[in-house]
């Protein structure tokens, strides 16, 4: 059987986030203020990261789709849409955990917590409007335009805590962390883009299979049984 | 630039023409407004810390009813290929209906300001030019991504369910700047933050308006 390049990437990500999750949990220092708490991030935030980069690949995709009306755009839309769900959900259910510890609560009404639980929704939208639509032309057309609208909320979610004051945490770069959390974190952010872009590919090609199927051969009646004719 | 306003006229000349739906809208609106009392019961201090919220929940849900019937009646009987036809341009026709669905969003919303005032018993300050400017901003803010999600859905059989599953995401920002600004209008704003939230609500709807109308022609075509 052929092994295909994306699952030896998926290994790759997946041995390189159990290593850096070990890192993570085990010799970084604990957060100065939150402590072993803290060490969520290694896993939050990578997921965050490569949640929106997924999104992004959805928007060029529908674009591509739309302009050129081709399956493989196509179907990417639906393969990273699919996956940018999964780690949005991961997200909301990893800043629940840590909301817990830190706010004493599951949920908040901060503005960042809000727009990314929005985003679960205005991205199942996709997925749902592409379930019922059948004609394949139309389906292309009419998901590629609501990722399109969808993505608006991207940069909204990205740009939250500037635009409110909120309880999550501002923006943060490698200044302001110390170097020996660093190096956990980008591992663990690089280990997330591989084990995503193998989901991606492989959602990708399953879809690509069954969108080619439906393009070059709608439903079309079959030649070999006789005409009805209506009185 | 004329056939937007040809189409904006017929919008408005079918609205005109069946006047009951928009009274029957504006029922809805005040039924809501009700609602929001009797569910808050008497305690008047907070249905007056909450007015502003109350009125843009009103304007979004009404926003729905209008935006579905507005692109139905272009699919009933194929109107909209017709249209096409005669030929009228898609960025056009986009920005006559959504001009169109903002004026009606705009008549509910100032009518619903005294309604707010008696049931909620807000008050205006003097800054009540800026309330007219948020119901302006806001309900063009509902109507251009609405026009282009009720175009998209119309000939689904659970647009009723989609259109606000899809439109509430999406204008979550407009709703919240519009009730910010709604808000300090009628509570008063100590530390001026009505103007930041208001160019907040115009950024948004110069997003939506360009963006919509750009989109809006490949999905009539499809």
């Amino acid at each position: 059987m052929k092994v295909r390049w994306e699952t030896y990437l998926g290994a790759v990500g997946f041995l390189m986030l159990l290593g850096a999750h070990y890192v993570g949990l085990f010799v970084a220092p604990p957060e100065a203020m939150m402590g072993d708490v803290g060490r969520i991030l290694y896993a939050h935030v990578p997921t965050a990261w490569i949640g929106l980069l997924t999104y992004l690949v959805s928007f060029i995709a529908a674009i591509g789709a739309m302009l050129t009306g081709k399956a493989t755009w196509d179907a990417m839309v639906e393969a990273s849409v699919e996956v940018g769900l999964l780690l949005n959900a991961l997200l909301l259910i990893q800043g629940s955990l840590w909301g817990k510890e830190t706010w004493g609560v599951y949920w908040t009404w901060d503005p960042r917590l809000t727009t990314c639980a929005i985003m679960v929704v205005a991205f199942g939208v996709v997925l749902a409007l592409r379930k019922q639509i059948d004609e394949p032309a139309r389906r292309l057309t009419i998901s590629s335009v609501a990722t399109i609208v969808a993505f608006v909320n991207v940069p909204i979610v990205y740009m939250s805590v500037k635009w409110w004051d909120g309880l999550h945490q501002n923006f943060s770069s490698p200044e302001t962390v110390d170097s020996a959390m660093v190096t956990p974190l980008r591992a663990a952010a690089f280990a997330m883009l591989f084990l995503s872009t193998a989901f991606v590919v492989r959602r990708w090609r399953i879809a690509l299979v069954q969108l080619t199927l439906e393009f070059d051969a709608p439903d079309l009646p079959d030649p070999s049984a006789p005409l009805a004719v209506e009185d | 630039m004329k056939t937007t306003l040809d189409i904006l006229y017929k919008d408005m000349l079918i609205e005109w023409r069946a006047r009951s739906r928009t009274v029957a809208l504006l029922s809805f609106a005040y039924t809501i407004l009700l609602l929001f009392a009797f569910a808050i019961g008497p305690d008047s201090a907070a249905l007056r810390q909450h007015a502003g919220a109350y009125l843009w929940l009103g304007l979004l849900l009404c926003s729905t009813l209008l935006l579905d019937r507005s692109m139905r009646v272009e699919f009933e009987a194929g109107a909209i290929s017709k249209l096409l036809l005669v030929p009228v341009s898609a960025p056009g026709l986009f920005y006559g209906k959504a001009i169109a669905n903002s004026v009606q969003l705009w008549l509910v919303g100032l009518i619903s300001i005294p309604m707010v005032v008696v049931i909620c018993d807000a008050t205006l300050t003097e800054h009540w030019a800026w309330l007219v400017l948020t119901i302006l901003l806001g309900g063009a803010g509902l109507a251009a991504p609405g026009t282009l999600y009720s175009a998209m859905i119309a000939r689904l059989s659970g647009r009723q369910l989609l259109l606000p599953l899809m439109l509430f995401p999406l204008v979550v920002p407009v709703v919240v700047a519009a009730v910010k600004t709604t808000s300090l209008v009628m509570l008063g704003d100590p530390m001026n933050q009505a103007g930041s939230w208001l160019v907040l609500l115009g950024c948004f709807n110069l997003v939506y308006w360009s963006l919509c109308g750009v989109l809006f022609g490949r999905v009539v075509e499809a």
